[in-house]
């Protein structure tokens, strides 16, 4: 179950609200930093801490793109592929992902150092094409700028 | 034009409170609880505001439809779920001028008799959601946000909600749900959330940029406001310029501005000295227009007579070596995946759509298949419960209004034409 700490931050996030349901999405994020993806366990953990059926938590987790149904790489490189990251070259650089660290959209590399996914557009169209690394953001992105930006992420 | 939404901007520390207070930051909401609510209501009427996430409903009639119905309490959400291809303009206001936002929900709140507001964040945007917690415990703590504000007994609160990648739930309904804890879903209208919206209650639901317009009412009055644009689309409004150009950004323009101005006086014309071919001209759901159309003006009315829409104001610009076919099958690839799956045209319209994309692309287009993606479209167009569906499917009937010849070539040449 989880410990003290995150049941207390569960329970100042439902105070916010007048219903206790609301408390679901953010709790679904904080188990996903607790657990780094939403495990079965994590999910039932959600529910009996909200007091919500198992089935509703799952419905609710899957219809959501950025909850993760299993573990990921230590990095996550997220990055954008929709029209105005598409016309500035951003698909070729999937290729370079694949190419430079063996890392597909949906997967995860061999060394477990990055998971990588497909975003529908991430804002940042002014400075395409874009991606963000875990919960850092970049723009502009080249192969050399990406090849410099992920030596920071081991 | 004296900016309204993007003033302080280049302040590197324009986040910060004192430095909003500096010029003048919270001097509205001062002001606005020495008026009545409804004198308030009538300058928003005034000014003519129509609400900027998409649609244009006008703000000052939604405000009165919500003030109408007595029950209480009832909430303020602020959609920033910013989740238009192409648009990027209230990311400035979140990250640069949080206090804008927070100013005019507060506003907005007493007018409405509100006393909780939730801004409901995209999951993508992590960097404007530290920003924008940081500034409501600011306001918190300097009294412009809680239960007395500035000692006048006006009670407002104010909180982040943030989404998790589901392009949907910037549809209003959808984002009720969402922040209920379920799907986001498109809910039926009737009930109208101004009646029976978020947890049952009367819920009034405007666009991050449309809020941050109450200061500068409020301050100059809505007559001021409505001089600038044109007589149904006033007041300034943000331009997001993303693709081939020289100078892409937002820019912070009075509406009916021209779509040619906005592409070469501000956005520095066609990279590398291409031909522009195209346009998006209100975020991915608009429909395509052609060069002949860009001496059109950005407002409501004269982006519907173009055969388009202004929708966020996200303007895509694309030149001559861009595949129209393409870009057809990756923004539907876009509405396949974001389909919230209630309604069955949408939900399997755009899966066959991105199937018979993909092999014209591909060069395996078959005779008729043209014929093929404008019957399903039409047979998606207008038969779903929330404008998704009808997004995609003028995507589709409007790229093949201008371009159809580039999807005939490519059936016929059997490749993509431009590779």
């Amino acid at each position: 179950m989880f410990n003290e700490t995150v049941l207390k931050e569960i329970e100042d996030i439902r105070a916010k609200y007048p219903d206790r349901r609301s408390a679901l999405l953010p709790s679904l994020y904080i188990a996903q930093r607790e657990f780094g993806w939403l495990s079965h366990e994590a999910m039932q953990f959600v529910a009996r801490t909200l007091n919500l059926p198992e089935a509703e938590v799952r419905g609710t987790a899957s219809f959501y793109a950025m909850f993760r149904h299993k573990p990921v790489g230590r990095n996550l490189i997220q990055l954008c592929t929709n029209v105005s990251c598409m016309i500035l070259g951003s698909e070729a650089l999937l290729g370079f992902l694949n190419k430079r660290y063996g890392v597909e959209p949906g997967g995860t590399s061999g060394d477990g150092r990055f998971s990588l996914v497909i975003m529908e557009c991430i804002g940042a169209c002014g400075t395409a094409p874009a991606m963000l690394v875990n919960t850092d953001f970049y723009d502009n992105l080249t192969e050399q700028r990406i090849e410099e930006i992920l030596e920071k992420y081991k | 034009m004296e900016k309204i939404l993007l003033k302080n901007i280049d302040n590197p520390n324009s986040a910060d409170i004192n430095e909003y207070i500096k010029v003048g930051g919270y001097g509205s909401l001062s002001k606005a609880l020495n008026m009545q609510p409804k004198e308030i209501l009538e300058e928003v009427k005034k000014s003519g505001l129509r609400g900027r996430g998409g649609a244009g409903f006008p703000t000052g009639m939604k405000w009165s439809f919500a003030i109408a119905d007595p029950t209480f309490p009832k909430y303020l959400l602020c959609n920033a779920d910013e989740g238009e291809p192409g648009t990027f303009k209230d990311r400035p206001i979140l990250e640069k001028n949080p206090h804008l936002l927070i100013e005019g929900m507060a506003i907005s709140g007493y007018v409405l008799g509100s006393e909780s507001g939730y801004v409901y964040l995209r999951g993508e945007y992590p960097y404007a959601k530290d920003v924008l917690n940081k500034a409501i415990k600011q306001a918190h703590e300097k009294n412009y946000l809680g239960d007395n504000i500035l000692g006048k007994g006006i009670r407002f609160h104010l909180a982040v909600y943030q989404g998790a990648g589901a392009y949907i739930c910037g549809e209003e309904t959808a984002l009720i749900e969402s922040i209920e804890g379920r799907k986001g879903q498109p809910r039926n209208k009737p009930p109208f959330p101004v009646n029976a919206g978020a947890w049952g209650l009367p819920t009034i639901v405007n666009n991050v940029e449309t809020l941050s317009n109450l200061p500068y009412i409020v301050e100059a009055g809505g007559e001021a406001y409505s001089k600038t644009g044109n007589k149904d689309s006033s007041g300034p409004k943000l331009f997001c310029v993303s693709g081939c150009v020289n100078n892409p950004g937002v820019f912070e323009l009075p509406m009916g501005t021209s779509l040619r101005d906005i592409i070469y006086k501000h956005a520095g014309g066609i990279k590398d000295g291409k031909k522009l071919k195209a346009v998006i001209p209100g975020g991915l759901s608009a429909p395509v227009l052609p060069v002949d159309s860009i001496d059109c003006a950005m407002d409501f009315v004269s982006m519907s007579k173009a055969g388009s829409m202004l929708g966020s104001g996200a303007v895509i610009v694309m030149d001559e070596s861009v595949c129209m076919v393409r870009v057809t099958h990756r923004a539907i690839k876009f509405f396949e995946h974001e389909s919230c799956g209630k309604c069955v045209p949408c939900r399997e319209g755009t899966e066959w759509l991105r199937k018979i994309l993909e092999r014209i692309e591909n060069g395996n287009g078959r005779e008729g298949d043209i014929e093929l993606l404008s019957e399903v479209a039409g047979n998606i167009s207008g038969k779903t419960f929330c404008p998704l569906g009808d997004g995609a499917a003028g995507v589709v009937m409007g790229m093949l209004k201008h371009f159809r010849n580039e999807f005939e070539e490519h059936v016929k040449e059997r490749k993509c034409i431009f590779s």
